[in-house]
């Protein structure tokens, strides 16, 4: 029974340990995303609350928490309550497999890949789930959009994924990062990094894929009928994927925590910064992305992901695995 | 589709393009000012908060006419008048309803004495409706608090008058 206690202490205390972080990050990652927004756009963006405006998002958090939750009358309530909640969570646990350093990982599962692809398709669940149990056009519209647009492009973001696992030989996220010692994989796959960067902002919903809350049409999708925390969890779960996007980015094509050289000024800096440097690099394109580029018509949406995405990803898992074979650089010899 | 379009479509040209344009503009100077810590400037005839003057001598301007409460679109003023012991005719009372006020300056083109004018205040929240139901005391204390650039802002617009 001791024992039993002992190892779940240690076991709650690590993955306190992980988010903790992680949901501090998101908090300042929202900051983020609005002053590069607000730069871009030579305004000056939240700059009040704290230094440099760093605690908005707290401030912000503490204003829902403290508003009123409005359930509408002819809602499912069960469901209209439990969507948020299952958005937050599946984007939170999907960062137990993120490797932060050498044996720096909660879970070092050898389908952590597998996981993660597994666990970022559930999401379209809390949304489906918000914008059905809304019982509202608007919320449901948006849901159907968003389910569309996340099932076709975690199609393309799976055979992007097949490319890099024919390089590795191997699921495990640790392997993958340890495979790319010599040569990250952005520099034999770039067209492919590129198309997982363009899947990762349709994946999760960010301009200009913002369909499911585009607020020209659709008020604001599935989150239109949602207020005070649920919003705020809605919103903490989408910018805790995009997060894990950024993470998924630099540890399949980033070389994850590995410094870019290994020599003496790089390679002093620990492992779980050059992932958080990736995954800033990775989320401030997202953000100039945000601020630069016009909103996708839906058609268009669809016909980039299906008629050019997978086609040309499938055609490069044909090519990179002709490539190893021919030259005999299959990772299981 | 030509060959040219077709190379600038899978390299994305104009979308790096793009990409760079807005680095290079988050190096820029703002162009928005920081608001709660400098302000911009304001026109001699910003129509802020109400005022209600007075003579240098401390006397009160406002001589009861009504004007501005007949011409007010929104009827947020509500004045009632008394003959003073001096046989002056002044205000008993002098209400402005904010919340009713739409900011027009009527009533500071209608008065004949620049009894009420509205000053370069704008910034006058608060936490409850009925602070910002005005009397005569807390217009006259606006009057009092902000008379220096009221009466610059009247000298300054006076030939236009």
């Amino acid at each position: 029974m001791d024992s039993y206690f002992s190892i779940l202490f240690t076991e709650v205390y690590k993955i306190l340990i992980l988010l903790v972080p992680v949901l501090v990050s998101v908090a300042m990652i929202v900051w983020l995303d609005r002053r590069v927004w607000a730069f871009v756009q030579k305004r000056r963006g939240p700059n009040v609350v704290g230094p440099f405006g760093l605690f908005q998002s707290l401030a912000d958090a503490l204003k829902y928490i403290f508003k009123e939750i409005i359930i509408p009358a002819s809602s499912n309530k069960l469901v209209f309550v439990l969507a948020p909640i299952v958005t937050m969570t599946l984007a939170l646990i999907s960062w137990a497999v993120i490797p932060f350093g050498k044996d720096f990982v909660l879970a070092d599962i050898n389908v952590g890949i597998l996981y993660l692809f597994a666990v970022s398709s559930l999401g379209v669940y809390g949304i489906i789930m918000g914008g059905w149990a809304s019982n509202s056009k608007y919320p449901f519209l948006g849901a159907i959009r968003s389910a569309a647009q996340m099932v076709s492009y975690e199609v393309s973001i799976g055979v992007i994924i097949i490319n890099v696992l024919l390089c590795v030989g191997s699921l495990n996220l640790s392997d993958i990062v340890i495979a790319q010692q010599n040569l990250w994989f952005v520099i034999p796959l770039f067209p492919m990094f590129v198309i997982f960067f363009i899947s990762a902002l349709a994946e999760t919903n960010r301009p200009p894929f913002d369909l499911p809350e585009a607020e020209a049409e659709l008020v604001a999708g599935y989150q239109t009928e949602y207020s005070g925390m649920m919003y705020a969890m809605f919103w903490l779960g989408e910018y805790a994927n995009i997060l894990l996007m950024c993470a998924m980015g630099s540890v399949l094509f980033l070389g994850g925590w590995l410094s870019p050289i290994d020599i003496f000024p790089f390679n002093a800096i620990p492992a779980p910064f050059w992932l958080i440097f990736k995954i800033l690099f990775l989320f401030i394109l997202f953000a100039l992305v945000k601020a630069t580029v016009p909103r996708y018509r839906y058609d268009q949406l669809m016909k980039l992901g299906w008629k050019i995405f997978l086609p040309f990803s499938l055609f490069y898992v044909v090519l990179t695995s002709s490539f190893l074979l021919y030259f005999d650089l299959l990772p299981g010899k | 589709m030509k060959i040219s379009r077709l190379i600038k479509t899978i390299f994305m040209i104009d979308f790096v393009t793009g990409l760079l344009i807005a680095i290079k503009e988050t190096f820029k100077a703002k162009k928005t000012i920081n608001y709660p810590f400098e302000k911009g400037s304001l026109g001699t005839r910003s129509r802020g908060e109400h005022a209600l003057r007075r003579y240098p001598n401390g006397e009160e301007r406002c001589i009861a006419c009504k004007l501005c409460e007949a011409v007010c679109p929104a009827q947020a003023i509500t004045i009632e008048s008394k003959e003073r012991d001096d046989g002056s005719r002044k205000t008993v009372r002098y209400d402005i309803d904010m919340l009713k006020c739409i900011y027009c300056g009527l009533c500071e083109e209608s008065c004949p004495v620049d009894a009420i004018v509205q000053g370069p205040n704008f910034e006058f929240a608060t936490e409850t409706r009925e602070e910002l139901y005005y009397t005569k005391e807390k217009l006259l204390e606006n009057g009092d608090r902000w008379e220096n650039i009221l009466d610059a802002n009247i000298k300054a617009d006076s030939s236009h008058r």
